[in-house]
C-alpha cells in the first residue's frame, strides 16, 4: 500500500493541516502559554496589581507539606481507580462475550453509565450513600457500621473511588469486549483441545492478547483519575473530611478560584502538565515496547 | 488578545444595532445575582418595580449561580471589561472585594458623586457595620442578611420533656437527654461549622476571632480563635460527637434536612432557613437565641450577620451610576424593605423597616422572625463583634473545616486542631495581603 500522498503545491499541505493545527494553538497551546506566565506572577482575583516574582510560586508549592500529601494522594486514588475499574470491567467482558441469550441487551445496559456526566455520578453516590440522605447508609447504620464520610477521610476516600471506578467501568468494557472478540477463536479452541482449563486458558491465553488493551487502558484510566474525578470530588467532598479527597486538579481549582491565588494555581497546573507529558513519554518510551503483542 | 477585541467588537456591533431600536434613552443596569426560589422572585418583582416606577433605567437581573459561581463569574467579566454594574457578593466575599480599588465603586461615593440622598444613619448598624470601613462608610449595600439562630423541634422537646435551652450546658443536657428518648444519631447539630463555632461564637462571647477588629481596620490582621473559650467549645463538640449527642452535618447547609425531617431536634443555623422549615417541617418550630456559655463575662454579645450584600462596579459611565444610586434608594424604601422582610425572611436592612414590621405586628404570631434581629441588636457592637473582614474567606473557612473535622474524627486534639487552623490561616492571609492593592 503506498502510504505517501503526493501534492502539487507546497502550501496545500499547510493550508489542510491549517484547521487543526489553530485549534491546538488556541485551546492548548495559548492557555498552557498563559498558565506559565501567569506562574511567574503576584496578582490579585481582580487582576489590578501584578508583580513579577521569578520562581516564588514554584518556591512556595514544594515547600508545602500539604502539596506533597496531595501528590502521594493523588496517586494513590489513580492506582486504586484505575484497578478497581479495570478488573471490574474485565470480569464483566469475559461474562459478557459468552454466547448468551440477549447479550446485546446486557451490553449495551453495561455501556450506559458511560454517558452520566461525573457531577450527576456524584449525586447519585450522595443519594445512596449520605450519612443523612443516602438509602444504603441506612442499611449500613442498621447492619452496625459506623458509617459517616463526612468525619471519615478512608470512607469519604472509598467512595470518591468507588463513584469514580464505577463511571469508568462502561469505557472499559467496551475497549475489552472489542479486544475480546478481536482475539481468534481458533487460539481457544487449540488450547482447550490441549487440556487446558477455563482459568488457564484465560491467563495463559487471553490475557497475553488482550495486554495491549490493557496497557492503553491503565493510562486512559490513570489519566482520567488525574482529571476527570473533579467533578466527583467537587460534589460529594468537596476535597473533605480533613483534606483526605484533596486530589492535585481540586488543589488548582481550590486555590485559585476559591482561594483567588492565581500564581499558586498556575505553578501547580505547570507541574501538572509537566506529569502529564512525562507520563505519556514513559508510555511511549518504554513501556509500549515490553507490552506482548 | 486578538479575539478579546473581536469579542469587544462584536459587542460593539451589537450594541450599536440595538441601539437603532426607539429604547435608546434607557439606560440598562446590569445585575448579578445569586438567588434561586422564592428569593429569585423578589428579585424580579423588586427590578420590574423599578422598571415601571421611571422611564430612564432599566435593571436587568441576571441568576449567576451560587455564592461563589457569581462572585468568580463577576471577576471574571471585570478582567475581560464587562462587568455588571451591580453585583451580590455573599459576606466571606468582602474582603476581596475591598482589596479591589478601582474594581469597585463604594456605596458612599457613589451616593455623593450622583447627589442622591443617602443617610448612613437610617440604616441598621448591626448590619451595615460589617460592610463599612472603620470610618462608617459604607462600601456596599446590604442586601440579604441573617444571623444564626437555633432551630428548635417543639414536639420533640416536649416529648422528651426537655425545656428550650439557653446557655450551651443546657444544650448538651437537652441533647443527651433527646438521645436517650430515641433521637440516637443526632441529639443536636448545626450547619456552616466555622460560622457558627467559630465566628459567631467569637463574636456572641466578645472575644476576638482576629486581631485588629477581626480584620476591619486592616489586612495586617492575624488570627486568634485558638484561645481558651473556642478550644473548650470544641472540646465540648468532640467528646458528645462520639456518643452521637452531637453529630457533624458538614460544611455547609447541605445537612439542614436534617431538622426538617425530625432527626435532629435542635439545630443551629441561619435565620433564613425559616423559608424551608416553614416548607417541609410537619411539627411545630421555633427559632431561639444562640446559646451561650454563662461562665464567660459578658455573654451574649451580638451576633454578626451573614447573607450577602450588593456591590457597585468601577468603570462605568456617569449616567449609568445615576441609575444605580436611583435604584439603591429605591431598595432603602421603607415599605420595600418591609415587603423583602416577609417575602423573603431576610432581615430589613433600615431602622424605620425594623420599626414598621414591629408596629404591623409581624412579630407576634411568628416572634421567631425577631430573634435574629434581637442577637443582632442585642448590645452595642465592640471590636469583636461588629463584623470580620478576612481575605481569601472562602478558602478560609474549608481550611478551618478540615482541621475542626480532624478534631472531630478524634485525630487531634481540639487544641491542636485550632491551633493548626491559625496558622494555616495566617499563612494564607500573608498571602492574600502581598497580593492586595495598597
Amino acid at each position: 500500500m503506498q502510504k505517501q500522498a503526493i501534492f502539487q503545491s507546497k502550501l496545500l499541505p499547510y493550508a489542510l493541516v491549517a484547521p487543526q493545527l489553530a485549534i491546538v494553538l488556541i485551546f492548548f497551546y495559548w492557555p498552557a502559554l498563559q498558565a506559565v506566565i501567569q506562574s511567574f506572577l503576584l496578582q490579585d482575583a481582580f487582576g489590578l496589581s501584578t508583580s513579577f516574582v521569578w520562581f516564588e510560586n514554584y518556591v512556595e508549592l514544594f515547600k508545602d507539606p500539604a502539596y506533597f500529601a496531595a501528590v502521594v494522594r493523588t496517586f494513590f486514588f489513580s492506582f486504586a481507580i484505575a484497578i478497581s475499574s479495570l478488573s471490574f470491567a474485565l470480569l464483566l467482558a469475559v461474562m459478557a462475550d459468552k454466547p448468551l441469550r440477549g447479550s446485546m441487551l446486557y451490553r449495551t445496559l453495561l455501556i450506559w453509565p458511560y454517558a452520566v456526566a461525573p457531577p450527576v455520578v456524584g449525586v447519585l453516590w450522595i443519594f445512596m450513600l449520605h450519612p443523612s440522605l443516602g438509602v444504603i447508609s441506612r442499611y449500613l447504620r442498621a447492619a452496625g457500621v459506623d458509617w459517616n464520610p463526612l468525619l471519615d477521610g478512608n470512607q469519604a476516600a472509598g467512595l470518591i473511588i468507588l463513584a469514580a471506578a464505577w463511571k469508568q467501568i462502561s469505557y472499559n468494557f467496551l475497549f475489552f469486549l472489542a479486544g475480546l472478540q478481536a482475539i481468534p477463536k481458533s487460539v481457544f479452541e487449540a488450547a482447550a483441545i490441549d487440556g487446558a482449563r477455563p482459568m488457564r486458558r484465560f491467563w495463559t491465553v487471553t490475557f497475553p492478547l488482550l495486554s495491549p488493551t490493557i496497557f492503553f487502558l491503565l493510562v486512559v484510566n490513570i489519566v482520567y483519575a488525574f482529571f476527570d474525578t473533579f467533578g466527583i470530588i467537587d460534589t460529594m467532598t468537596r476535597g473533605g473530611p480533613g483534606t483526605s479527597t484533596v486530589t492535585l486538579v481540586y488543589k488548582v481549582y481550590s486555590d485559585g478560584l476559591l482561594g483567588g491565588n492565581l500564581g499558586s494555581s498556575a505553578a501547580q497546573s505547570v507541574v501538572l502538565m509537566i506529569m502529564v507529558i512525562v507520563l505519556t513519554g514513559i508510555q511511549f518510551r518504554f513501556v509500549e515496547r515490553k507490552v506482548t503483542y | 488578545m486578538a479575539l478579546r477585541h473581536f469579542g469587544a467588537a462584536a459587542a460593539v456591533a451589537l450594541t450599536v444595532g440595538l441601539g437603532a431600536s426607539p429604547a435608546l434613552a434607557v439606560t440598562e443596569i446590569q445585575w448579578w445575582h445569586a438567588m434561586t426560589g422564592a428569593n429569585n422572585d423578589v428579585i424580579v418583582k423588586l427590578a420590574s418595580d423599578f422598571n415601571a416606577s421611571q422611564t430612564d433605567y432599566k435593571v436587568i437581573p441576571t441568576y449567576k449561580g451560587n455564592y461563589p459561581d457569581t462572585m468568580n463569574a463577576g471577576i471574571a467579566a471585570f478582567r475581560a471589561g464587562n462587568a455588571p454594574h451591580i453585583m451580590q457578593v455573599f459576606e466571606v466575599g468582602t474582603a476581596t472585594m475591598m482589596a479591589a480599588t478601582g474594581a469597585v465603586k463604594p456605596v458612599y461615593k457613589l451616593m455623593a458623586e450622583t447627589g442622591e440622598k443617602f443617610d448612613p444613619k437610617a440604616y441598621l448598624p448591626a448590619i451595615t457595620g460589617y460592610y463599612s470601613t472603620s470610618k462608617g462608610e459604607m462600601l456596599s449595600f446590604p442586601f440579604n442578611s441573617s444571623s444564626t439562630v437555633m432551630w428548635i423541634n417543639l414536639d420533640e422537646l416536649k416529648k422528651a420533656n426537655v425545656e428550650i435551652p439557653k446557655t450551651w450546658p443546657e444544650v448538651f443536657e437537652a441533647g443527651k437527654k433527646l438521645k436517650a428518648a430515641g433521637h440516637d444519631t443526632c441529639g443536636f447539630s448545626g450547619s456552616w461549622i466555622t460560622w457558627v463555632n467559630l465566628e459567631q461564637l467569637s463574636a456572641w462571647h466578645n472575644v476576638p476571632l482576629a486581631s485588629k477588629a477581626n480584620g476591619l481596620d486592616g489586612f495586617d490582621t492575624v488570627l486568634e480563635f485558638n484561645g481558651p473559650l473556642q478550644v473548650k467549645h470544641l472540646e465540648n463538640l468532640v467528646e458528645l460527637q462520639k456518643t452521637k449527642v452531637y453529630d457533624y452535618a458538614g460544611r455547609t447547609n447541605t445537612g439542614e434536612g436534617r431538622f426538617t425531617s425530625g432527626e435532629c431536634p435542635i439545630y443551629l443555623t441561619s435565620s433564613a432557613f425559616f423559608g424551608n422549615v416553614k416548607a417541609q417541617a410537619k411539627f411545630n418550630f421555633t427559632a431561639v437565641p444562640m446559646p451561650y456559655y454563662p461562665d464567660a463575662k459578658g455573654a451574649p454579645q451580638n451576633s454578626i450577620i451573614g447573607g450577602a450584600s450588593l456591590w457597585v462596579m468601577g468603570g462605568k459611565p456617569a449616567d449609568d451610576y445615576k441609575g444605580v444610586a436611583k435604584f439603591l434608594t429605591f431598595l432603602s424604601d421603607t415599605d420595600r424593605q418591609v415587603y423583602i422582610h416577609k417575602a423573603s425572611g431576610y432581615l430589613p436592612i433600615t431602622k424605620a423597616a425594623y420599626a414598621k414590621a414591629k408596629a404591623d405586628g409581624f412579630y407576634k404570631d411568628q416572634p421567631y422572625l425577631e430573634t435574629p434581629l434581637l442577637e443582632l441588636t442585642n448590645k452595642e457592637p465592640t471590636e469583636n463583634s461588629r463584623g470580620l473582614r478576612l481575605g481569601n474567606m472562602v478558602q478560609l473557612r474549608d481550611v478551618w473545616s478540615e482541621e475542626i473535622e480532624q478534631a472531630l474524627a478524634g485525630k487531634k486534639t481540639a487544641k491542636q486542631a485550632l491551633d493548626a487552623a491559625v496558622e494555616r490561616g495566617n499563612t494564607m492571609l500573608r498571602q492574600f495581603e502581598k497580593t492586595a492593592v495598597k
